[in-house]
């Protein structure tokens, strides 16, 4: 273990400067400097051993990580995805950073100036006074939490809203109960990964019957170089309880990939709902392609009780790779599953994203909208699988699957499966690939617009679908983060 | 407001205009008349500044500057605007919000501040009831399922809404039933001013019993053929264009 002074990207040299404003269109890529307590790289089961230890876990916990670590050593990386992917060397990783702490936290007053300096330019004021209206958050700095707002509020209401870790400390049971129960530890490479290293991550808990007077979110923020985050986030809704969940994620700009595989579980009890969106804004890498960070996320929901409901919501706009499939497996009766996606690619990106329905209950159904827009060179594909069960009596889904081209060198794919095997279900997929139309662009022209405020009205109403399932601030973020994103992709 | 001199122009290396002059002052209507095929749209579309049209020789002025010289939009906010024949659809963009957004664009050109949503919105109803236009196409997305007839109104609710000083009509007339025809031409009427210029392209001449233009020209194989008052207008219906052909290949004008 070192302790590491990193360098401080507000002393620039002109070229950086040159190089920082020619990025311009990434605002989040700069990097904190802070102590940060950061192990070697490489993995082992020693390494394990010493981040479980760093955050004084259970010992089931140890255990679970190591089922997870030797069942990995047997997994080979998944082929499947429409994505060009360089080699990843898994012994070249770091796998625990955490900022250094002084002495254990009192309040947040007590957050290392610079960390709160670094959420504030990312737009996440912690502090009490400055803090989001009706949005509550767990702040995630590299490996671990280093801050969660509102938690005594909603623990009046029994709701728990706290890191990863400490839900183990606190709630041992709750999280040993449901940990692995939506995505088990042996389910894929990345999820089994992440079992064995995660080192943090939110832990929601709606009692039953109680409906989330908040939007509850998570901020994710990779800063040291070298660095995988592996976070897991868990949520459970009561009966008859409610939530609206929201992550962020953004990373310094560098010019080597890195990883982040994430795993999150929701499990919804009876007449439960979860609502849960993302706004992916991780560092894409530059014009080239250069650098970036490769997303590789297992999401999974759980329609475990009658009539519950889970909405997946997602804006995937950064990283150089994103292999993302948010789920929900309905068991319950009369349960809901819902994917609304946009995914837009940009310079060299590539995506393969998408979402699986797994219909087990009667009278299941489930709604997949999906837009994928593509610019520049890069390639957007949609995969998504959807089940039908023997005893899915009466099932529906409805999928539909947009594509907007903007130029000619990117590519725009969608791979829908379908299986199945009850006769009494119904299932409907609507598909449609079209480029950005020139009369459109010119039509808004000629009543004054500019190229790239066109281009951004016409793919924000091509969104709009998703867009209008978002919690409302969040709506307009997205819109924004889109412009921004299209600026010079166009003429 | 607008000089077109001695405009040639190619599309995809085939010459479609062949030398066109054209001079409209402010407070005229004049109306451009001509068979399929001789020039009219790409008139408009040069006008408007579409890439694809390649300019080759003369020039054009528009308020005394080279009007090929501005970028489409700049040639909007400066005051033209065309009424398309074909107006597109563009899915997911609330009729409002688009109209909002040009009309604020156009503002702030001028110097003036954005109108906000409520001002806006009594202004546009005003101008709605004006030609006839359900309000409830505020909601809808901009020409997405619209009739022809209310896409060509759409395009009335614009151009009177935008205030242009040019405003080039581009076969508003086809695919409108009379009525139709009467709402779109008495919203024209009602912009007729001084200080303003309106271009009518057109087919046939019916439109031309709504809206009187002060002048007529008949376009035929990339050339202005013949100009007159808004008799010729009549002649052409009477006798067709063919008649013309030959005063084209004798030479005449």
């Amino acid at each position: 273990m070192d302790t590491i002074n990193q360098k401080d990207t507000r002393q620039m040299s002109e070229n950086e400067m040159i190089e920082e404003l020619s990025n311009r269109e990434y605002k989040y890529g700069f990097e904190t400097t802070i102590e940060m307590d950061v192990i070697p790289k490489g993995l082992n089961e020693d390494v394990i051993r010493l981040i479980s230890e760093k955050k004084n876990e259970p010992e089931f916990m140890l255990e679970w990580r190591l089922n997870a670590y030797r069942h990995w050593k047997t997994m080979d990386f998944p082929p499947w995805a429409n994505l060009k992917i360089d080699p990843i060397d898994f012994q070249d990783i770091i796998y625990y950073a955490a900022p250094k702490k002084k002495e254990k936290l009192q309040s947040l007053d007590q957050v290392d100036e610079e960390l709160l300096n670094t959420f504030d330019r990312l737009g996440i004021p912690l502090l009490e006074q400055k803090r989001l209206a009706g949005v509550a958050v767990d702040a995630v700095f590299d490996s671990v939490s280093v801050a969660t707002t509102f938690r005594e509020k909603l623990g009046k209401l029994g709701i728990v809203f706290c890191s990863f870790n400490e839900a183990l400390l606190e709630h041992p049971d709750l999280v040993r109960k449901y940990l692995g129960s939506v995505v088990p530890y042996r389910d894929n490479f990345f999820a089994t990964l992440n079992s064995a290293v995660f080192s943090d991550g939110t832990f929601v808990y709606i009692p039953k019957g109680v409906e989330c007077p908040m939007e509850l979110s998570s901020y994710f923020r990779i800063n040291t170089a070298n660095i995988g985050q592996f976070e897991r986030t868990l949520i459970v809704a009561e009966e008859g309880s409610s939530v609206s969940y929201l992550e962020g994620c953004t990373a310094p700009m560098r010019d080597t990939n890195q990883l982040h595989a994430a795993v999150v579980e929701l499990v919804a009890l009876d007449n439960a709902k979860i609502k849960y969106s993302t706004i992916q804004n991780w560092y894409p890498g530059d014009k080239n392609g250069k650098g970036g960070i490769y997303n590789f996320v297992t999401k999974r929901g759980l329609c475990k009780g009658r009539n519950s409901h889970i909405s997946w919501t997602q804006v995937e706009t950064g990283s150089a790779i994103t292999w993302k499939y948010p789920s929900c497996i309905l068991r319950g009766d009369n349960s809901v599953g819902e994917f609304y996606s946009v995914a837009l690619t940009t310079n060299y990106q590539q995506a393969d994203t998408g979402t699986k329905m797994i219909h087990l209950g009667k009278n299941t159904s489930s709604t997949i909208i999906s837009k994928g827009i593509s610019a520049g060179h890069s390639n957007n594909s949609y995969r998504g699988l959807v089940r039908m069960t023997k005893g899915a009596n009466n099932a529906r889904n409805f999928s539909q699957c947009d594509s907007l081209l903007i130029g000619n060198q990117c590519g725009a794919h969608t791979f829908p499966y379908l299986e199945v095997e009850n006769n009494s279900t119904s299932v409907e997929h609507e598909a449609t690939t079209s480029k950005i139309g020139e009369d459109q662009l010119f039509y808004l022209q000629q009543r004054g617009l500019s190229m790239e405020d066109a281009v951004s009205m016409i793919v924000n109403g091509f969104c709009k679908e998703v867009f209008r399932e978002l919690p409302m601030e969040f709506a307009v973020e997205a819109q924004k983060l889109l412009e921004i994103k299209l600026e010079g992709s166009v003429g | 407001m607008l000089e077109v001199r001695n405009l040639h122009t190619k599309v995809d290396g085939k010459a479609i205009l062949k030398g066109i002059d054209l001079s409209v002052k402010a407070g005229e209507v004049h109306a451009i008349m001509g068979p399929n095929g001789s020039g009219k749209s790409t008139l408009t579309q040069v006008l408007a500044g579409r890439e694809d049209y390649e300019v080759t020789e003369g020039e054009v002025l528009y308020k005394g500057r080279d009007l090929l010289e501005m970028a489409p939009e700049i040639r909007a906010r400066e005051g033209i605007f065309v009424a398309f024949q074909y107006p597109v659809e563009i899915p997911g963009v609330n009729n409002s919000y688009f109209l909002r957004t040009a009309l604020n664009t156009i503002r702030r050109h001028k110097g003036l501040e954005d109108i906000d949503a409520f001002d806006f919105l009594e202004m546009i109803k005003t101008h709605m009831s004006d030609i006839g236009m359900d309000p409830g196409m505020l909601d809808r997305s901009v020409n997405e399922g619209f009739s022809g007839g209310e896409k060509k109104r759409n395009e009335i609710l614009q151009m009177s809404l935008l205030r242009p000083d040019l405003t080039i009509l581009d076969e508003t007339d086809s695919g409108l039933d009379i009525d139709a025809l009467k709402i779109v031409a008495a919203g024209v009427n009602r912009f007729r001013q001084p200080d303003k210029a309106i271009v009518v392209i057109t087919h046939y001449q019916r439109l031309l019993d709504y809206i009187e233009p002060d002048f007529v020209h008949v376009l035929w194989n990339g050339q202005i053929v013949k100009s007159g008052q808004k008799e010729l207008a009549f002649e052409l219906e009477e006798r067709g264009y063919d008649w013309l052909r030959e005063a084209a290949l004798n030479g005449g004008r």
